[in-house]
């Protein structure tokens, strides 16, 4: 059937923010989307609040709106833009319940627009786990035992149906949030209270514990001549009990004969057809007793997922692009195969390795969150690896999850802390298994604690057997086979790592690139998607074009996400332009750099000096572009320069004169800057004394970090001893920097870009909190909204000045804090920062591209660059944060970075854009009802002038009894309430009653008592969903932002109409 | 793995030698190198008769995995000559396995070969067309290698249906293990010509509602109709069809007189008997995911094949009462065949699956419609 004609015009709705349980990978399956779409000539109306995506350029959609992702918000858009459907199955859970609400609503009757890809029916039977069960029960499928509780009171009756231990998942909420496991009756109710506040709907399932069961997945395709493919099988190394998100996940399935598979192929279908996904993807989840292969249904997502992106690089099969096809009315044998170009989509991906995709944690950022996995996803990113074998992927995979780890490295634990953690997975399971065997615990013993699979055990007890073995007399092509690195070796033979490297290359010890191509070598690969083994045939095959190598970000963690995929995409459409070849190398099978069709040639490799030196042998590129993909490559770059490897763009050496704090205050003196007083100690008593000269309070960090790694700001020699002593064991190969902590400064970002000759600057971004908040958390407003025009001036000034200084050519970033009128510099860095999307986003210009294109040799004026963008339109940027998966974590902001992503406003005016920039951030702000204000004594002056306005505008005022006397004084009329220390009617008793709609307060974060005494108060306004500010600034730009939105109705903007594309 | 490993050998009749390591029962295997695609299914491919002749590489590397028990074979034996694997897994995990592999390929005499880089040699066979080949065990001389295997025979032309087929005629009355619906009543005979059987056939056979009496490759169309059968059945088998020359005139006296149901073999000699032609493939169709495009409905079926010749769609154009029901979309060969005034279908696909999916189960049922249609006719 060829495709529908009817379909003109669509909209595409994103996933918004990055957050736990949804990241790039719908940036991914969106952008493929728009492609997909844009290729049949169909207009895309594109809808996502998140700037760092490559969907929301504006070359990906007709019309791109990057606006709230909110019911209010996409039915305007629906009603300006009347599309003729829209496709909801690309933008994770947010774009599927928005979905639903939109139908439900009736806005999209009432518009005459449909939905395609899944329909309302079938998304309501995927999602209502009542209804699901009875349609797997009219198809002969189990689901675990389970029943509905809508309310506290019906938890006994549930308890007793369902018996112990059982699951609480709260209804309607994404990767798995809320959802828990409940061993004793105690904690079932209170698991249950917390589960039903997740819920949007208050509604939470029970359900019969199937822990320790094998878990698989499938992603399944059907199209509407009833088509049906298995892209992908996966097996989860983590049995059930384990967030599939957090699980280290293996495709194919391992352990499954064929009769065991076809069944659940079978059911697969079976599943798809009830449910009545008809144009589209859909994962599939099933559990398999391991003793007796009892099969039971888990879940099924009616829409493209995480698993679908692995699953799509795992195999070569684009999941999200067939799906988009699909849903315009193609099916499946109308669709080529564009790897083998002969063969059709019709048919079921045969793969000739093995995938191995390991979460990434950040626990680190967290300190008290419980690091034990269960069913709510805690991991913040993924790798992917690809060996010939499990063991070789799997070590592949765990030297790309950039934790300084590259081997099964022994750990120290105590054997009852080792049992405890075999039994309670945390982040290091699959060490903590290595160490048992090490200990010569047998597989038995481990399997009866863990439950993983034997299979992976004995594959794990093999590898350890040769770890343990091995020394300089040993069979090093046989450990290179099983995917031991060059750096694990050298740590068992107690050598340099280029010690390996020299012996493995005098034996002619060199990886072989092997090809993903759907089809285990059937037929011929077009398409360059490549990984490195141990094996005999090389099928890279370069060409002898001028090429340059793109090294990409890795997984995602706080400080490092989609961001730099988007500069690393950019980087290849640039080059592209200059007609260079393109070679990316990465190992995040979320994002759209690890696409085969995003940059020519595409090799899925850890981003280790060893692996990436086989693909520079292999390849002979002009050079390697480090810039783009955050602290990954460019911790590399020494390393490859010393081999011999050119880095283009801004040097090694002027890297370092930026990142080295010495070196960095010579060239502040020599170009007459300020800069806070600073030092550098190499020991705790160092550190005190410098302490001391500079004085508290000081901002401490080890050199060499992203995120804000371990920042904090020391008010006393006390705490410097405690940190001195933790902040040395982050980093022990390098100093720790003391800078002096400017108070009250206002902290601004500038992004530039420089040819070695001519300095343009992208953008200049103005904090909302003030400093001591890391920029990555901070909100910001493009241009500037507060500070005077000589202090821009200021800004741009030095900013020219440090990027001539250092020869830059290519991207800079620069974070200044303005206080008393002075412009101080906090930090250079050379390369593309996080803000660049946005920047690029605000002033319409690939800031990016035009980057990688100098650094490939074009001057700024050839590109026709060469003044800033000054948009008359106002961007905010607001960060989003991961706290209400961390249970009993403060949501305090510091120096430390713990967002995990981003949202951005553009209106014509700042209030406008600040209440969007909320709004997306799922803060939306009220218009009218109570503010709880509460503040340190240095912020009470401060903090009149906006809790006035808010007064003004009607709201109730409430406070704790210092801040409530303060502003009675001066005239506002305020009610007292309670600390929560102080007894009943306290705030978060309040906050839990809803009677509270604006939370502001703020805590003098150096007293460790004041921060615990608010904590609660913060908890509470987070888990209670109301919009919460923890400092003056943004309480203030809140104020404006409530002003703004009473003023009058926030109409969306498209990008298109704000400048030409 | 184990550091104890003998080296083996696996030579082309090209020249091309891959040495690696020696799994199974030590011993040598000749025959023609064929590689198979899917990722599940080893036993199933193993106890196949069809690859009687063949060495069998598998595409996925890690093989072994969840060992070998009695449910999962296809016949009483293995008839493929050598095994072909990149990662040769020695330690088992499946509550149904009760042997290893390499005990399995030890109690039935079946010489591997482990750690050599198959997917060199897919795209070696991909490119030059499937081979003969020697597997040894041991250190050999390797001129001699490339000698022995360039003096074997070309499988075009070879009758190995003889070396499988059943020496006597039996009963079979055991259906699948998972079945969803109990087999329908009344229960028809239908009798069964192994050229090399698949037990998945017969137990399809009889959860369809079938009586089944398998009889050897040689008996006559007489004899078979002597034993009153409702339909006949033409099986799977190893080898060039055309060159088993008994079947196609047996075949083609049975044609019309008792609805007639073929499956890969069976339905090349169903095509031969009809006046058409068979031609050997390049390397064959040897997997689980191969798409068969039903010509009626446009519906794409994901199907386990395992052939190295097909029917010539040129060969059948002539006959305008045959139509070609199925192709495979990704060479447009023939897949499925059936006559237009008689009562005969036949697929070169396998619709028993084992190893593979289930897309094309019905067609046993629609074997059984087709009788039934007959009588009612009668």
């Amino acid at each position: 059937m060829p495709r529908r004609e009817d379909l003109h015009k669509v909209l595409i709705i994103g996933s918004g923010p990055i957050v736990i349980g949804q990241a790039c990978e719908f940036d991914y399956s969106g952008t493929q989307a728009c492609k997909a779409l844009r290729e049949e000539d169909i207009e895309v109306v594109l809808v996502n609040s998140n700037p760092a995506t490559i969907m929301t350029d504006p070359g990906f959609a007709s019309r791109t709106y990057i606006e709230p992702l909110r019911l209010e918000t996409l039915k305007r858009i629906l009603e300006r833009e009347r599309p003729d459907a829209v496709l909801p199955t690309v933008g994770g859970q947010t774009a599927l319940n928005l979905a639903v609400a939109l139908a439900e609503s009736g806005t999209l009757d009432r518009l005459g627009i449909e939905l395609i890809g899944a329909k309302l029916g079938p998304i309501q039977i995927a999602e209502d786990r009542l209804r699901f069960r009875e349609a797997m029960r009219g198809i002969g499928l189990e689901l675990p035992r389970s029943t509905y509780v809508r309310g506290l009171a019906e938890g006994g009756a549930a308890l007793a149906e369902i018996g112990l231990p059982a699951i609480i998942r709260p209804s309607f909420t994404l990767g798995g949030s809320g959802g828990s496991l409940a061993e004793s009756e105690s904690q079932f109710h209170e698991l249950l209270e917390w589960g039903l506040r997740q819920s949007p709907r208050g509604e939470a399932l029970v359900e019969e514990s199937v822990l320790g069961w094998k878990e698989f997945e499938l992603e399944v395709m059907r199209d509407r001549a009833d088509n049906v493919v298995i892209i992908c099988s996966i097996e989860n190394f983590d049995p059930m009990g384990v967030h599939t998100g957090d699980s280290i996940t293996v495709a194919p399935v391992q352990t499954l004969t064929d009769k065991e598979y076809q069944r659940m192929r079978d059911a697969a279908i079976g599943v798809i057809r009830k449910v009545g996904v008809d144009t589209g993807g859909s994962n599939i989840q099933f559990a398999v007793h391991p003793d007796t292969g009892k099969m039971i249904v888990i879940e099924m997502n009616p829409r493209v997922s995480r698993s679908s992106a692995l699953a799509s690089k795992a195999t070569g099969f684009p999941i999200a692009k067939i799906a988009a096809k699909l849903a315009i009315g193609y099916t499946l044998d109308e669709i080529p195969n564009d790897i083998t170009r002969e063969t059709p989509a019709s048919f079921e991906p045969t793969i000739d390795y093995v995938v191995t995709k390991i979460p990434r944690f950040a626990f680190e950022k967290f300190p008290g969150a419980d690091s034990r996995l269960g069913i709510q996803m805690k991991s913040v990113g993924e790798i992917m690896s690809i060996g010939r074998t499990f063991r070789e992927s799997l070590q592949k995979g765990m030297r790309s999850l950039e934790i300084d780890r590259y081997g099964f490295d022994a750990s120290s634990l105590s054997d009852a802390q080792l049992r405890e953690q075999l039994r309670e997975p945390g982040p290091e399971r699959l060490w903590r298994i290595g160490d048992a065997f090490r200990r010569g615990w047998t597989l038995e013993e481990i399997h009866a604690q863990s439950r993983v699979d034997p299979w992976f055990l004995n594959q794990i007890r093999e590898l350890i057997r040769e770890d343990e073995a091995f020394d300089a007399t040993s069979d090093l092509r046989r450990a290179k086979r099983n995917g031991f690195s060059d750096r694990r070796l050298a740590e068992l033979c107690q050598v340099t790592e280029d010690e390996i490297r020299r012996r493995r290359l005098e034996q002619g010890i060199v990886p072989v690139f092997k090809r993903v191509d759907t089809c285990g070598a059937e037929f011929k690969a077009h398409t360059p998607y490549l990984y490195s083994t141990y094996e005999q045939e090389c099928e890279a095959h370069p060409s002898d074009r001028p090429k340059i190598v793109i090294l990409g970000g890795g997984p995602n963690r706080i400080g490092q996400g989609i961001e730099f995929d988007y500069c690393c995409v950019h980087a290849v459409m640039g080059l592209r332009q200059d007609g260079y070849e393109t070679i990316m190398i990465n190992c995040n099978p979320e994002t759209v750099s690890t696409d085969y069709d995003t940059a020519d040639r595409l090799y899925f490799e850890p981003l280790t000096l060893e692996d990436v030196l086989a693909v520079v042998e292999c390849e002979q590129p002009l050079g390697v572009i480090v810039q783009f993909g955050g602290q990954t490559p460019l911790r590399l770059a020494a390393a490859l320069e010393r081999a011999g490897v050119s880095i283009l763009g801004t040097s090694p050496d002027a890297i370092d004169r930026a990142e080295d704090r010495e070196r960095f205050a010579d060239l502040i003196v020599k170009l007459g800057l300020r800069q806070p007083k600073n030092g550098t100690a190499r020991n705790v008593g160092a550190a005190h004394k410098l302490a001391q000269r500079i004085g508290y309070p000081v901002v401490v960090r080890p050199s060499y970090v992203l995120g804000g790694r371990a920042m904090q700001i020391v008010h006393g020699p006390d705490a410097l001893e405690v940190y001195m002593r933790e902040a040395v064991a982050v980093s022990p190969e390098h100093p720790v920097l003391v800078d002096r902590f400017l108070a009250d400064a206002i902290e601004v970002d500038v992004d530039a870009i420089c040819d070695g000759r001519v300095v343009v600057i992208g953008g200049i971004m103005e904090h909302i909190e003030e400093a001591g908040v890391h920029s990555g958390d901070s909100a910001c407003s493009l241009p500037p909204y507060s500070l005077p025009r000589y202090t821009i001036e200021e800004i741009r000034r030095v900013t020219r000045m440090l990027a001539l200084e250092l020869g830059v050519r290519g991207l800079m970033n620069v974070q200044f804090a303005v206080a008393r009128d002075q412009v101080n510099v906090l930090e250079v860095n050379p390369r593309a920062s996080r803000t660049i999307p946005f920047v690029s986003k605000a002033i319409g210009q690939p800031l990016a591209q035009f980057a990688a294109r100098v650094m490939a040799g074009k001057s700024l004026a050839e590109l026709g660059f060469t003044a800033e963008s000054e948009p008359d339109h106002i961007s905010v940027k607001e960060a989003v944060f991961p706290f209400v998966k961390f249970p009993g974590v403060d949501t305090l902001l510091g120096p430390e970075m713990k967002s995990t992503g981003e949202v951005m406003g553009i209106d014509r005016e700042f209030g406008r854009a600040y209440a969007k920039a909320q709004s997306a951030a799922g803060m939306g702000l009220p218009d009218s009802g109570a503010v709880l204000v509460s503040t340190r004594d240095e912020d009470k002056a401060r903090i009149v002038e906006p809790v006035r306005a808010l007064a003004e505008l009607g709201f109730r005022i409430l406070a704790t009894q210092g801040t409530a006397r303060y502003l009675s004084e001066r005239g506002i009329r305020t009610e007292t309430v309670h600390k929560v220390s102080e007894g009943p009617r306290n705030t978060a008793e309040l906050l839990t009653r809803g009677e509270v709609d604006l939370v502001i307060v703020t805590t003098r974060t150096g007293d460790p008592e004041a921060v615990q005494h608010s904590m609660a108060m913060r908890r509470a306004a987070l888990e209670h969903s109301v919009p919460y500010f923890t400092t003056v600034a943004g309480a203030r730009a809140a104020a404006a932002a409530i002003r703004a939105q009473r003023a009058g109705d926030i109409e969306p903007i498209a990008l298109q109409d704000l400048y030409p594309t | 793995m184990s550091p104890a490993s003998t080296s083996a050998y696996l030579v082309l009749s090209d020249g091309t030698v891959y040495r690696g390591e020696a799994f199974g029962a030590r011993g040598e295997g000749e025959g023609e190198v064929v590689f198979h695609t899917a990722m599940t299914g080893y036993q199933e491919i193993l106890t196949d008769p069809s690859y009687a002749g063949q060495i069998v590489c598998m595409t996925y590397p890690e093989i072994g995995n969840v060992g070998t028990n009695p449910q999962d074979e296809e016949s009483c034996g293995i008839f493929l000559r050598g095994f072909v694997v990149r990662e040769h897994v020695d330690f088992p995990s499946s509550w149904r396995s009760r042997e290893s592999l390499q005990a399995y390929l030890e109690r039935h005499h079946i010489p591997g070969i482990s750690e050599i880089d198959t997917r060199a040699l897919v795209r070696r066979i991909r490119t030059q067309g499937a081979m003969n080949g020697v597997l040894v065990h041991g250190e050999a001389s390797q001129e001699e290698l490339v000698a022995r295997a360039r003096a074997l025979p070309s499988m075009a032309g070879r009758n190995l249906v003889d070396e499988v087929t059943c020496r006597e005629p039996y009963r079979w009355d055991q259906g699948r293990d998972w079945a969803p619906d109990p087999a329908p009543m009344p229960r028809y005979h239908v009798v069964a010509y192994d050229f090399g059987v698949k037990r998945n056939i017969l137990r399809n056979l009889v959860n369809a509602g079938f009586e089944v009496t398998v009889v050897p490759a040689h008996t006559s169309a007489e004899e078979v109709l002597a034993l009153q059968p409702d339909g006949i059945f033409l099986s799977n088998g190893p080898g060039d069809p055309a060159a088993v020359e008994y079947a196609i005139p047996n075949v083609r006296k049975l044609v019309g007189k008792r609805p007639l149901f073929g499956i890969c073999l069976g339905h090349q000699i169903l095509g031969l008997a009809l006046g058409g032609r068979t031609k050997k493939l390049r390397f064959g169709h040897h997997g689980a995911n191969q798409p068969a495009q039903d010509q009626a409905t446009g519906r794409v079926l994901i199907v386990s094949e395992n052939h190295g010749f097909a029917l010539d769609a040129d060969s059948l154009a002539s006959n305008s009462e045959l139509e070609i029901t199925h192709i495979n979309l990704n060479d447009r060969t023939v897949e499925g065949l059936r006559h237009r005034r008689l009562p005969l279908f036949s697929v070169q696909y396998h619709p028993e699956a084992s190893p593979g999916p289930h897309d094309a189960a019905h067609l046993f049922s629609r074997f059984r419609k087709l009788i039934e249609g007959q009588r009612a006719q009668a």
